[in-house]
């Protein structure tokens, strides 16, 4: 009893993993009503593995000789990075069924990269790290490509592997370094190693920066993002919702847990890095997505955007910063899987349609609909009072704190930049001639776009429950600055 | 003194091998070099003592790798002997390549200082007291490791499932072998006897 007692923490993922093997069986052995009974039952078990996390808030835990570690950190994120995956698969029922893509196969897939997503996040050392993304992604690899028949979701998929491959080969080659040089795979312990050494040795440095390009690699960080306009484009609609939702913000979390607690000493050298990769992000999400027709291209760069005015917060390097980043990526979240919702009801005459050209008039259309993305897309944009503006308002703050101005200085053009894309697709949706009428919305993307709509308006009055619970997270993860 | 015979046997055969690999002109005989090379690679393990690898080798590259390599090589219908035209136009640049590349590897490891400390470090031992490594293996496997044993576990069920989910297409109007079927015929089902009157016919 006192074992099990002890492994208490660990219950979330045990949820989750036997649900998901459950759910796998019932796939199998049920042909005919498979893919929509485990779609059903995806969501208890993803509700379950939610209440329990929430329900241990603040219990702290090291668990496996210190390979798996469990506090707020880990849990607000793995939260955040559950309810995205039950947006998204909520999402993702109509598209899935009109293009003769629902199978079990699908819900299942998801469930293990939102497993692996879970190990991601409370990774403590090399290997745990390096297998939670690795389960993470090559779940990912298969979705994308999930249909088969197209060959953009095939190239979709098979860009994405070999990359992702590549990206795990850097990683690793940053893990033997950084093993060979310090002698342990534990995060603390290789802490402890750069602490006592005095100045870091040049092998630690070329570890230390291996394993940010692998990770920035999964955040599609510039320089490391070129997979990502490709894959967004052709991987199916909801699968793309996915990608842009969940698997970021588990490797910001990721990236944030392993530059603080296995590199804490090595800030300067890491430091440097974040700065480069996050001005980088900013300047070409804002300036690469100006020329895009295709708006699941655009909102590929919208993405790297954001992740780098996210890195902004990382960059800042205290607790401020990641307070900042937590609430950035709370936000992101939300207005992502808004947007999305909107994408996915980009339907004429039963058939998707994916070119922004085809928003033309759509206020005249669907008015609520069309004020709901204009208002996700304002906020993307960061305006105020909208959430948007917040986000990006914390993290650069952080910034000026800890004296990076120049960094903020470039997030705020860069913003402005990309202000422009957004506003073209209000324009288009107001102001432009309709053309024939877009299908009707299903309930679920109604439901979804309601709530991200009214989250991001009402944001300004109500913010604390975010700010708190980001606050507590940044504390678990740094306690003493 | 046998140990050292083995192991230029080993050794040398596992070179050999190897070579025949890069130069046999039939692909599939070049499979079934990699095969002996594998198998004189276990035994070099088996000399370091570490008999789980060698048998781990056999079984993994041996048993599956090298297995699936003759697969793709038959059915694959790839023409080596084009493949290998244009070998002696290339001949002198890749020489040039690999003679830098060697240049530059032996001023490397000329270089090269051994850190003095190491001289120090007990030497590893392949058999820890009175335990094989195999039981070594196995005490730490499942107790220790047992986090990382899982999400490997976990992965590979992902592969198998991402491997049927891309490739399994369910065709109509296929025949498939339905054994039970088969099985449960009977005489009755399947013959007809009928009297046939003689200048009739049926």
């Amino acid at each position: 009893m006192n074992v099990l007692a002890e492994y208490m923490p660990l219950l979330p993922e045990v949820i989750l993993f036997l649900g998901t093997l459950l759910l796998l069986m019932t796939g199998v052995f049920n042909e005919q009503q498979g893919a929509k009974v485990v779609w059903g039952l995806a969501m208890p078990v993803l509700g379950a593995a939610i209440f329990f996390l929430i329900k241990d808030w603040g219990v702290n835990a090291v668990l496996f000789n210190g390979s798996f570690v469990v506090d707020d950190f880990a849990r607000l994120l793995k939260v955040m990075v559950l309810l995205g995956g039950i947006v998204t698969l909520y999402m993702s029922v109509t598209y899935l069924s009109e293009s003769g893509l629902f199978k079990p196969e699908y819900t299942v897939l998801l469930l293990f990269s939102l497993l692996g997503m879970m190990m991601m996040l409370s990774a403590n050392d090399l290997i745990a790290m390096y297998l939670g993304l690795e389960v993470q992604s090559l779940a990912l690899y298969v979705v994308a490509s999930f249909r088969r028949d197209s060959v953009r979701s095939s190239e979709a998929g098979m860009k994405y592997f070999v990359l992702g491959a590549l990206s795990s080969g850097m990683l690793l080659y940053g893990c033997s370094m950084v093993y060979g040089f310090t002698g342990s795979i534990n995060f603390e312990d290789i802490a402890k190693a750069t602490i006592t050494e005095g100045a870091p040795s040049v092998g630690m440095v070329i570890g230390l920066v291996f394993i940010l390009a692998g990770l920035a690699f999964k955040i599609s960080a510039v320089p490391f993002h070129m997979w990502t306009p490709d894959v967004y484009e052709g991987a199916p609609t909801p699968v793309t919702a996915f990608f842009a939702a969940c698997p970021k913000i588990a490797a910001m979390g990721l990236l944030i847990r392993v530059i603080h607690s296995a590199f804490p000493e090595m800030q300067p050298q890491w430091n440097q890095i974040i700065i480069f990769i996050s001005i980088a992000s900013m300047l070409l999400g804002a300036f690469g997505a100006i020329g895009q027709t295709n708006i699941k291209r655009l909102m590929a760069y919208s993405s790297i955007g954001h992740m780098g005015f996210a890195l902004v917060g990382v960059a800042a390097g205290n607790r401020e910063g990641i307070e900042g980043v937590l609430v950035y990526l709370m936000i992101y979240l939300i207005m992502t899987v808004g947007a999305f919702a909107c994408i996915l009801a980009m339907r004429r005459n039963e058939e998707m349609v994916e070119n922004i050209e085809d928003l033309r008039g759509l206020s005249q259309t669907n008015l609520p609909a069309a004020f709901m993305f204009a208002m996700l897309m304002f906020s993307l944009a960061g305006i105020p009072p909208l959430a948007g503006f917040f986000a990006k308002f914390y993290v650069f703050m952080a910034a000026v704190k800890a004296d990076m101005f120049v960094l903020a200085v470039v997030g705020v053009l860069a913003s402005v930049v990309g202000a422009f894309y957004y506003l073209r697709i209000i324009k288009i949706m107001f102001f432009d001639e309709p053309k024939e009428g877009i299908n009707e919305m299903p309930s679920q993307l109604k439901i979804v776009l309601g709530l991200s709509g009214m989250f991001v308006l009402l944001y300004v009055v109500y913010p604390n429950p975010i700010i708190d619970s980001a606050k507590l997270a940044a504390k678990a993860l740094l306690p003493t600055v | 003194m046998l140990t050292v015979l083995f192991f230029y046997l080993f050794a040398g055969l596992a070179v050999i091998a190897g070579f025949m690999v890069v130069a046999a002109k039939n692909p599939v005989h070049a499979v079934l070099f990699l095969i002996l090379a594998f198998f004189n690679v276990a035994g070099l393990f088996l000399l370091l003592g570490a008999e789980f690898l060698a048998l781990t080798l056999l079984i993994v590259y041996v048993g599956a790798v090298a297995v699936l390599f003759l697969f793709v090589v038959m059915m694959l219908d790839v023409d080596f002997a084009e493949l290998k035209s244009g070998f002696l136009s290339y001949l002198p640049v890749g020489l040039l390549i690999g003679g830098i590349l060697l240049a530059e590897i032996i001023m490397a490891a000329g270089a090269w200082v051994l850190n003095p400390a190491l001289s120090k470090l007990e030497n590893v031992n392949a058999t820890p007291t009175n335990i094989t490594n195999t039981e070594a293996f196995g005490r730490v496997l499942y107790s220790d490791h047992i986090y990382y044993f899982e999400a490997a576990g976990i992965l590979l069920l992902i592969a198998m499932v991402g491997a049927i989910v891309l490739t399994l297409r369910q065709r109509d109007g296929v025949r498939r072998q339905d054994i039970s079927a088969q099985v449960a015929r009977s005489p009755e089902d399947s013959i007809e006897i009928k009297k046939v009157e003689t200048g009739q016919g049926i």
